[in-house]
């Protein structure tokens, strides 16, 4: 703490050593960084009928999710996956609190990695607390630039997978393999990379408490319900050391020892003691080693525990509260709405651009003639040949040039399409539906247009 | 910019940014209050209402200090001081000149070899017509139509029927310096009966109903029209006088619309396109068109 005369509106960040800890729950976190960064680094490197399965492919404007082929007139589909993780985000925070932060936020899971390097190679806590103190030596030198080895490579390699979900993966490691970038291209693998070292490596907690705005409005989500991490502060006080063999009760003593572990496994450097804060990232780090201690002690475990506001002062927790079912009934109804909108998608687009230098033409016979401007927009990935339709009050028959519309897959295809009506048409404007489907009539997708005819 | 103005954007930016840095001086120091006894900030609201000293990291106030000198560094290096031009001499018309540049050198290989195509092997071309169809959509169609068929006053391209000729030459010369159709006003020298034979006479050109007796009385005035016209109505391409015999009506073909036309006179304007799409994509425009006509001519 600062001395109050001093206390300045900015301090230098005091580094974290957290220390190491196992149990059931870093096993779960373990199992969940494996699981997710397996994930992040494989992905890229499936294929899908020739082509790389998940490719965001921003020049050609298309996004390649297995099967699917998402255009940029699919945006809704970009909101409807914001709403759902919005809506996720408060389902699960409402229930299980911040298991987003403690599991699955990427911030969480490099970071996870890169202590394990430095684990690895400047050895652990007190080993790590010590050398930073200690003057530089060959040993220090040798441990430092080996954790820097790791992570930096650690770092170019995930940078470069991130920059392959936007170009072709395989191609790419072929330019890294034969150092033959662009120069795009390396400055975002450089950028992705020196943003994974630097959040990973030396902003960490910084990342959470500063810069994350869920870390500041979950408090608004959370209530005496919600799961927590919560020190049991009526088993646990009051804290003191004793010997093993001391009988709490009768030295007027709580479960807690005051052996600080609780503190040093901490990733973001508080003492869950003081009650719930803004920093916790629920990693349960505490929870297990807390656990251990109470195990060597032969106590209770769960002085530490997962637990609701409500259920650690012995009060009853109730899962079912409305908000929850609110959410859920939202999160639901978005979920199958989008699926149903993916399923019955027509990857079929037609826009009808009606050429503006005159309202009609009167040709040969009296017929009155309106000319369309198609964009016909294949977004299957099969060619498709297709006929046009139109439907107005009278017979009117269409003229398209070309006369058969083939359109390649994933391409757009221009073409002028002549509208003609019997000279006794309806004067003025009317309103009329263009369609194009193909000859099985499976695709088919109709855009409404405007036809013009001479006032009599 | 004048220099009074150039002067006023400098000292203003400077000033601002000597301003940000006496800020960050200045506050990042000592806490703005009057000292409290604890880690508050020594304002207190309503007899006991604190507000608690939360220090923001210090990296954190580096990165203002970090926008100061990417400021500065963009301040030498781009324009951005009144007429001060930058290190860099970088401008947007240089920089669009240099966009310009590079879309030459993409596509300078495909129109040189096409430029050395005749308009046969043009209009045959794949490429060239996929070129030539995406010009006309973009320059061409929004008069001529997208299918090419014209509307009223304005050519359809895909007949037999040319006002200047449909050799591509012609097409290409339409193409690159435009044309100025006109037809005189003849209201002024004949009298309405007068006005109206002719209009029977010119009817009966192109074997439409009319009314011979009339169509006869003004068979004789029709010299002054064939000046351009030609004595058989056929039109002049030289001139861009219109064939009066065929079923072609850029204006339409009622009676009305033809008394229109001699009384007033007609002017009507091709726009000259060499500026806009210059001398290589005019060829393939020309093969383009020449061919919509061509191939479906039997």
């Amino acid at each position: 703490m600062k001395d109050s005369a001093n206390a300045a509106l900015y301090e230098s960040q005091t580094k974290i050593y957290p220390r190491e800890v196992s149990g059931r729950f870093q096993n779960l976190r373990a199992t969940a960084v494996v699981a997710l960064l397996g994930l992040y680094y494989l992905l890229p490197w499936l294929r899908w009928n020739g082509r790389q399965a998940v490719l965001f492919d921003l020049p050609a404007r298309k996004f390649h999710l297995f099967w699917l082929t998402l255009w940029p007139q699919d945006l809704i589909y970009l909101t409807a996956l914001l709403i759902t993780a919005a809506l996720s985000l408060f389902f699960f925070t409402t229930l299980f609190g911040r298991v987003w932060c403690g599991y699955a936020c990427p911030q969480t899971v490099w970071t996870e990695v890169f202590i394990w390097m430095e684990r690895w190679t400047e050895g652990d806590r007190r080993k790590r607390m010590k050398m930073d103190q200690a003057p530089w030596s060959l040993d220090k030198a040798r441990r430092k630039t080996a954790k820097q080895f790791f992570w930096v490579m650690f770092s170019l390699f995930t940078g470069l997978t991130f920059v392959g979900y936007f170009t072709p993966i395989a191609e790419l490691s072929g330019k890294v393999a034969t150092a033959s970038l662009s120069g795009w291209e390396s400055f975002w693998i450089f950028f992705y990379s020196a943003a994974t070292y630097g959040n990973a490596g030396f902003m960490r907690e910084q990342v959470c408490k500063y810069m994350c705005p869920y870390a500041r409005f979950q408090s608004a989500m959370f209530d005496r319900d919600t799961l927590i991490v919560a020190y049991d502060e009526n088993r646990g006080e009051p804290r003191g050391g004793r010997r093993r063999s001391t009988d709490p009760a009768k030295a007027g003593l709580g479960d807690c020892i005051d052996c600080h572990k609780c503190v040093q496994v901490c990733p973001t450097g508080i003492d869950i003691r003081k009650g719930l804060q803004y920093e916790c990232i629920a990693c349960a780090a505490c929870v297990d080693v807390c656990n251990e201690v109470m195990d060597n002690m032969g106590y209770e475990p769960g002085l530490i525990r997962y637990a609701t506001e409500n259920s650690v002062v012995g009060k009853t927790s109730h899962i079912a509260r409305p908000r929850v079912f609110v959410y859920a009934a939202l999160l639901l109804a978005v979920i199958s709405l989008t699926g149903f909108s993916l399923a019955t998608r027509t990857p079929l687009g037609l826009d009808i651009i009606r050429d503006r230098n005159s309202l009609y033409r009167v040709v040969d016979g009296g017929r009155i003639e309106n000319v369309y401007s198609l964009r016909i927009i294949n977004m299957d990935n099969e060619a498709h040949t297709l006929a046009v339709a139109v439907t107005g009050s009278v017979e009117m028959s269409v003229e398209t040039e070309p006369a058969t519309l083939t359109v390649d897959a994933g391409t757009i295809e221009a073409v002028a399409a002549r509208i003609s009506a019997p000279a006794d048409v309806q004067a003025g404007g009317q309103d009329i539906s263009i369609r194009i489907y193909t000859a099985d009539g499976k695709l088919s997708v109709e855009e409404p247009a405007r036809f013009m005819a001479p006032a009599r | 910019m004048s220099s009074g103005w150039s002067w006023f954007i400098i000292i203003l930016t400077l000033a601002n940014i000597a301003g940000c840095w006496w800020l960050l001086r200045r506050y990042s120091g000592q806490r703005p209050g009057e000292p409290g006894a604890d880690e508050t900030m020594g304002h207190v609201w309503d007899g006991d209402l604190r507000e608690y000293n939360q220090p923001l990291p210090l990296w954190w106030m580096m990165l203002f200090y970090l926008t100061i000198f990417f400021g500065i560094a963009y301040i030498i290096l781009y324009p951005a001081l009144g007429n001060y031009k930058g290190v860099l001499g970088w401008t947007q018309t240089g920089q669009y000149e240099n966009e310009l540049q590079q879309a030459r050198n993409r596509y300078s290989a495909i129109y040189d070899r096409l430029a050395e195509l005749s308009f046969d092997e043009l209009a045959a071309d794949e490429q060239a017509m996929g070129i030539g169809h995406r010009l006309f959509v973009i320059n061409c169609s929004v008069c001529h139509g997208s299918d090419a068929r014209g509307a009223p006053t304005f050519p359809n391209l895909t007949d037999a029927d040319w006002l200047y000729g449909g050799e591509p030459d012609a097409i290409l010369t339409s193409i690159l310096k435009g044309r100025a159709g006109m037809m005189p006003p003849m209201g002024a020298t004949m009298d309405d009966q007068t006005i109206d034979n002719v209009v029977q006479y010119v009817l009966s050109l192109s074997g439409k109903d009319h009314d011979s007796a009339a169509a006869a009385a003004g068979k004789p005035m029709f010299a002054t029209c064939s000046a351009c016209h030609g004595l058989d109505g056929r039109g002049n391409q030289s001139l861009g006088a219109p064939n009066l015999t065929d079923d072609v009506w850029l204006y339409g073909s009622d009676a009305a619309r033809i008394r229109e036309g001699i009384v007033n006179g007609r002017a009507n304007r091709m726009p000259a396109h060499e500026d806009l799409l210059g001398p290589e994509r005019s060829r393939i425009m020309a093969a383009y068109i020449y061919q919509l006509s061509h191939e479906r001519a039997p």
